[in-house]
């Protein structure tokens, strides 16, 4: 609805007003337009020819009263700004707006019709018929809401969003209603009266069949699981694993052994899914066998960990030996033990060479290794033909384990691989010895990083075995000599004397220093770059020594014992021993205890341990204790356990036994001092 | 010593046997059974209802123990359990895929 305004180019001349009473033509047509305000009456009552002009009104000449004005209706809003200005941020200056809307809003009435084929109202219709319908098959009874209904139909087909004003009249038709009398239901059809008959046919009814294909349901498993903490992070392990797999895949694969590694890789994993059952339980089972021997020996690994003879306390000067397991297994039965070694790493693992020392008797060896936690069965058992007659254990690879035969030959265990066989041999080729081995060493690897150990045996050779590339070299490091002996053979040739060498122990911190114990009874002190001198000679006893020992604390004494049932403590620098012991018996071996300097153990072959403290007593042992029930059983070796307080005693019959220290053997002296 | 058993397994299979008899044979034990990863029993020493009964039972206390563990530590796992009761002790020592149970009669 737009008003006409007109546009003119001129001022015009205000509008006559209603009281003008103008006359003539042109004054006619003003009047006209005034007339119809005032009426027709008016004008043919008014009817004086004489034109009365007001005072006011402008005088135009002809030429400007006929001048044409046109007028030009535009759809332009009056009230529309014309010059609208806004702030343009983009160019940061006022702009004028050419465009202004021209829409001028007269009146607005929101309605309430919709189009027929909207949704909405095609929903509406389709509600209606169904109203319909249902009216058609309603009885009397429930007319009354028919109607209601109907009533309430047509509002809705009006879809008046004035919802007050329809429920209103319909409450009201209510009313109504319930007081009418129930309307009729729609028109009938109109029927004639007369012969009207109703006609139907039926057709036959095509016979309906059912057709149903059924198949077996699909087979169903119930699957469930849980997403607990460790089952993410079991996921997340394997994931990492997979990865680490893959990149060491991809740096394998440059070099040639690829088909190698596919070939391995189909070997492995069907050897993982042919490997039996009963396998993988290897882990459990020692677990479990460890458990019950446990149980077993409750009492005793209770008294290996907590039990201290509280009698020490009332004796000042004695101790005692607490016998906690046995260690002893049927294939060892008759054979003697002949080395012991605790593991340096792991400290309740312990090894036991079996052999034997008797020349007339000589049969295979054995070399079993105990823990503490099962001391039913050895976890590992090796046998070798010829009797083992020492061992040592790598202080940096613990599971090598260097063995001397009483065959003269020399081998290496690796605890790694489970065959029974030695990993590397010596052989008559490479140099063994051709008396048994009376004691084996491991050093420091040499420069190359190859693993070295020493020997020491009767044919008098001190052999430094070195471990090139899986093959034992051999040096000889001095050949031991009686010194005075050498007697004139054929043809002027000097036929040396070999003394027999039976035990040798390196010095702790002097690298080069090593004493040698021989069978005539003499203790050499030997250097390993010296191979034809010996640095000094003592006059240690008067049988063969059995065992010679640095103190590990201080560096200049030394122990020794020998089948002469003597045991002697000696200074390096000094030709005479400081202190004598005299055990009644022949001493088999003797150990200094790891934790003080005065403490030492011997074993004898009457039965008994001897341990004795110099800084309690110097004279007497401290303890002494039979250890084994027959008195026949002679004890061989000696070894403490270099953290527990305890000491394992092997004789000759193959059996270990482990005893606890009393605390009176274990005092740590305070000033660590040995007075020569 | 786990990889190893892939490599030789009948070297291993020997080994594991005469674990199990000696453990059979040791003071006190009452049976040894072995279970697998579904509880049912592959091995065992005692007669077949029992050992369903001790697979069936130990199975699900174990998973609960290991769960129980595992769950305050991820990085922890379930080493052996063991049931002390007036008449025996049960002693269950889980595997990746096993269970090893023993009961043994503890003198006192």
């Amino acid at each position: 609805m737009l008003p006409a305004s007109s546009k003119m180019p001129h001022k015009q001349p205000p509008p006559p007003r209603k009281q003008s009473i103008s006359m003539g033509r042109g004054a006619r047509k003003r009047d006209e337009d005034s007339g119809t305000e005032v009426g027709e009456g008016t004008d043919e009552w008014v009817q004086s020819k004489a034109t009365v002009k007001p005072p006011d009104q402008l005088d135009l000449t002809d030429a400007e009263l006929k001048e044409e004005f046109t007028r030009i209706l535009t759809a332009n809003n009056p009230h529309a700004p014309q010059n609208i200005v806004r702030y343009s941020f983009k160019e940061g200056t006022y702009k004028l707006i050419g465009f202004v809307d021209q829409l001028a809003v007269h009146f607005t009435q929101v309605g309430n019709l919709i189009p027929k084929d909207s949704d909405e109202g095609r929903r509406q219709h389709y509600r209606d018929e169904l109203a319909a319908s249902s009216q058609e098959s309603a009885k009397v009874v429930i007319s009354e809401t028919e109607i209601l209904e109907e009533e309430e139909e047509p509002k809705e087909v009006e879809a008046g969003s004035q919802t007050d004003v329809p429920i209103v009249e319909a409450s009201e038709k209510m009313a109504e209603e319930e007081l009418m009398t129930p309307k009729q239901p729609k028109e009938r059809k109109l029927t004639n009266k007369f012969n009207f008959s109703e006609r139907a046919s039926q057709t036959f009814n095509n016979p309906l069949r059912d057709r149903e294909c059924q198949m077996e349901p699909p087979p169903r498993t119930n699957f469930s699981a849980t997403a607990n903490q460790w089952e993410i992070y079991d996921a997340y392990m394997e994931e990492l694993e997979k990865q680490e797999k893959t990149k060491e895949k991809e740096k394998t694969k440059t070099p040639v052994a690829k088909k190698m590694g596919k070939m391995a890789m189909r070997k492995m994993t069907s050897m993982e899914s042919q490997s039996d059952d009963i396998t993988k339980v290897t882990q459990a089972a020692k677990i479990v066998e460890r458990m019950v021997n446990q149980n077993t020996y409750d009492d005793v690994a209770q008294d290996f960990k907590y039990y201290e003879d509280a009698a020490d306390e009332y004796r000042d000067q004695e101790g005692t030996l607490l016998p906690l397991w046995k260690f002893q297994n049927d294939k060892a039965k008759r054979l003697a033990v002949t080395a012991l070694c605790w593991n340096p790493k792991y400290n309740d693992l312990f090894a036991v060479g079996h052999g034997s020392y008797d020349f007339m008797k000589q049969s295979r060896g054995m070399l079993l290794l105990y823990s503490m936690k099962n001391p039913s069965f050895p976890e590992y058992i090796f046998s070798s033909e010829s009797g083992i007659m020492c061992l040592d254990m790598h202080v940096d690879h613990p599971y090598l384990v260097v063995v001397g035969h009483y065959d003269g030959n020399v081998a290496i265990y690796n605890l790694k691989k489970p065959h029974s066989q030695p990993s590397f041999r010596s052989s008559a080729k490479s140099g063994k010895h051709t008396d048994p081995v009376w004691q084996v060493r491991w050093q420091k690897d040499d420069m190359d990083h190859n693993l070295n150990f020493f020997s020491v045996s009767s044919d008098g050779r001190i052999v430094s075995w070195t471990l090139v590339k899986s093959e034992l070299v051999h040096t000889d490091v001095i050949k031991l000599k009686v010194e005075g002996s050498t007697t004139e053979g054929l043809e002027g040739l000097q036929i040396h004397t070999v003394g027999c060498g039976t035990a040798f122990d390196f010095h702790r911190e002097i690298d080069y220093l090593f004493l040698v114990g021989t069978e005539e009874g003499k203790i050499y002190k030997c250097s390993k770059s010296y191979s034809s001198q010996f640095l000094d000679t003592y006059d240690a006893h008067n049988m063969a020594v059995d065992a010679v020992s640095w103190n590990p604390y201080h560096t200049k004494v030394f122990m020794s014992c020998s089948s002469d049932w003597t045991v002697k403590i000696w200074d390096h620098t000094i030709k005479t021993p400081m202190f004598i012991y005299d055990l009644n018996s022949a001493v088999g071996d003797v150990a200094w205890a790891p934790y003080s300097s005065t403490v030492f153990a011997a074993v004898t072959t009457n039965g008994k341990t001897h341990v004795f403290d110099l800084s309690i007593n110097k004279y007497e042992a401290i303890c002494n204790q039979p250890v084994v029930a027959k008195k026949k059983n002679k004890l061989t070796h000696v070894q403490f356990n270099p953290i527990h307080p305890i000491i394992i005693v092997g004789d000759d019959r193959g059996h270990v036994t482990c005893l606890k220290l009393s605390p009176n053997l274990r005092k740590m002296p305070k000033a660590a001092q040995i007075q020569s | 010593m786990k990889t190893l058993v892939n490599f030789f397994p009948d070297l291993f299979q020997a080994e594991v046997e005469e674990t199990l008899k000696r453990i059979q044979s040791h003071k006190g034990v009452i049976g040894t059974m072995v279970v697998n990863a579904e509880g049912i029993p592959i091995r065992t020493t005692l007669d077949n209802s029992t050992t369903v009964q001790y697979a069936g039972l130990l199975h699900q206390l174990t998973m609960k123990a290991k769960s129980t563990v595992r769950d305050i530590d991820p990085q922890n796992d379930l080493t052996f359990l063991r049931i002390r009761s007036k008449k025996h002790e049960i002693m269950v020592a889980p595997d990746k895929e096993y269970l090893l149970i023993v009961i043994q009669n503890p003198c006192e």
